[in-house]
């Protein structure tokens, strides 16, 4: 049974959302990892990059196909977490721990378009 | 229509395949993990479930001639038990597919050739046949087909399923009597490794797939890891690096393409062809990062920024853990070493000119 951890903002598209003060940080959920297998490259933005919620910012790859990866939320990207370049599977260890990137929020209003640990626990059913 | 279903289909989803429709069948992407099971193939042995491949059969006073008629590569004079790589063309060039020989005897050929073209090929050879004293038989529906691949294959064919294969060379096959029917058994294999392919009846097949299973010497391997073995030692797919559009000659295959042949379909568009000098070619990209160039995917100059090409099949490879991939490139950008780049989600990553053999092969020969 995939993980899921209360307290985070998740979407349909099975990604994240921890928010701390404007900051949200942003990966794929325990479900996300576990249906996509081995993760063996991840594509992500650069520092400054704008991310639009609803829109793809990057990719996640298993040796066969590519995942886009979604954004839950709006605003600018602060920091990419550089140890997936060398390391993609650490998404597989622990997909909440190894989050993708870190976005200053435009608009904490969006949050409340996702969805919470116990509706999202549902919604991978 | 709805896909085809190979004899094993049922193992396949008792084992908890993931199947994906290919060519017309469903059959398993992969059992566990694509890496696992390539590097079972590369390192130990596995076993692939093969029946959907398709085969004909050729025979009459005019079969020699007729497959040579129809097939670039020369079987002339061949032995008894040999078996030629080769491509059938369009008369344009293109190919219709590529596909394995097996001389039976000098008026007997087994032509093995890919799932997802057999009707379509069925139709071009019979058509061909017309000026022929020959018959042909779709037999595709009768045979399932095991390929076991890997480095212990020898062992595993001889010991777990009692077949006398060890002498046989590479590119060989031989009949073996066994459990009261003849099975065609020959050393070939699309993985890049030693190996077997193995046709019987649907009922050996099954249990012959069984026998494997319970002696845990083979790993059950899907299409998934059978695309990474062969890609990484360039082997082509028809598909991605051949096709109705593409020649051999532009696939990098003139080796099998004998143009000194008196005559064979598409001859003369590959003679005026190689006259005239290729215009695009399929290549070896090795990039400098690790993203993925996928099939596809826009290959781009180095200076401008103008397409020059098409992904065919691209992976960070396994057996190396390079981004590599093949592509169609105009011929411009097709020299050993030159800078070239892939679009790969929106950005430009850059990459150099290579062969497009990124793992070298292990036959034994």
């Amino acid at each position: 049974m995939a993980k899921v951890i209360e307290g985070l903002y998740y979407s349909e598209s099975h990604e994240y959302v921890r928010v701390e003060g404007n900051i949200g940080y942003v990966g794929i959920t325990d479900f996300a990892q576990d249906q996509l297998g081995n993760v063996v490259y991840v594509d992500m933005p650069e520092v400054d990059d704008e991310v639009t919620a609803g829109e793809d910012f990057g990719a996640v790859e298993s040796v066969k196909a590519a995942s886009d990866l979604i954004s839950p939320v709006s605003g600018t990207v602060v920091e990419i977490n550089e140890a997936l370049e060398e390391q993609p599977e650490l998404i597989n260890q622990d997909a909440f721990a190894n989050w993708i990137i870190k976005v200053e929020l435009a608009d904490p209003e969006e949050l409340k378009g996702l969805m919470d640990a116990a509706t999202y626990e549902t919604h991978c059913k | 229509m709805s896909d085809k279903r190979t004899c094993l289909y049922g193992k396949h989803v008792e084992l908890g395949a993931k199947i994906v429709p290919f060519g017309g069948f469903e059959m398993p992407l992969q059992y566990t993990d694509i890496t696992d099971e390539h590097n079972a193939v590369r390192h130990a042995c596995g076993v692939f479930d093969v029946s959907h491949m398709g085969e004909v059969l050729v025979w009459g006073k005019d079969a020699e001639r007729f497959v040579q008629y129809i097939f670039t590569n020369d079987i002339a004079g061949a032995p008894a038990g040999k078996i030629f790589y080769g491509m059938m063309l369009h008369e344009n060039g293109g190919t219709v597919d590529d596909l394995l020989v097996y001389k039976v005897a000098d008026d007997r050929f087994f032509l093995v050739i890919n799932a997802a073209n057999i009707d379509k090929d069925y139709a071009w050879i019979t058509q061909q046949a017309e000026q022929f004293d020959v018959h042909t038989e779709n037999q595709s529906e009768h045979y399932g087909q095991l390929a076991v691949q890997g480095p212990k294959a020898e062992e595993v064919c001889e010991t777990v399923l009692d077949l006398r294969c060890k002498d046989l060379e590479f590119y060989h096959f031989t009949t073996i009597e066994k459990d009261g029917e003849t099975l065609i058994v020959s050393r070939t294999g699309y993985t890049g490794e030693d190996g077997f392919e193995i046709y019987g009846t649907h009922d050996y097949i099954c249990r012959a797939w069984d026998r494997l299973m319970q002696s845990g010497a083979a790993k059950p391997c899907g299409l998934g890891c059978r695309d990474t073995l062969r890609f990484e030692v360039g082997l082509p797919l028809y598909g991605d690096e051949l096709s109705d559009e593409i020649t051999p000659l532009e696939a990098g295959l003139g080796i099998f393409v004998k143009l000194d042949k008196p005559e064979f379909v598409g001859k003369e568009a590959l003679v005026a062809q190689k006259a005239a000098g290729l215009s695009r070619k399929i290549v070896g990209i090795e990039l400098t990062g690790r993203a993925i160039p996928r099939h596809g995917y826009e290959v781009v100059d180095a200076e401008e920024e103008r397409a020059v090409g098409t992904v065919t099949t691209g992976y960070n490879a396994i057996s190396t853990g390079k981004s590599v991939c093949m592509a169609l490139v105009d011929i411009a950008h097709a020299k050993l070493g030159t800078p070239i780049r892939v679009r790969i989600h929106k950005r430009l990553q850059e990459g150099v000119v290579v062969k497009k053999r990124f793992y070298e092969k292990n036959y034994k020969k």
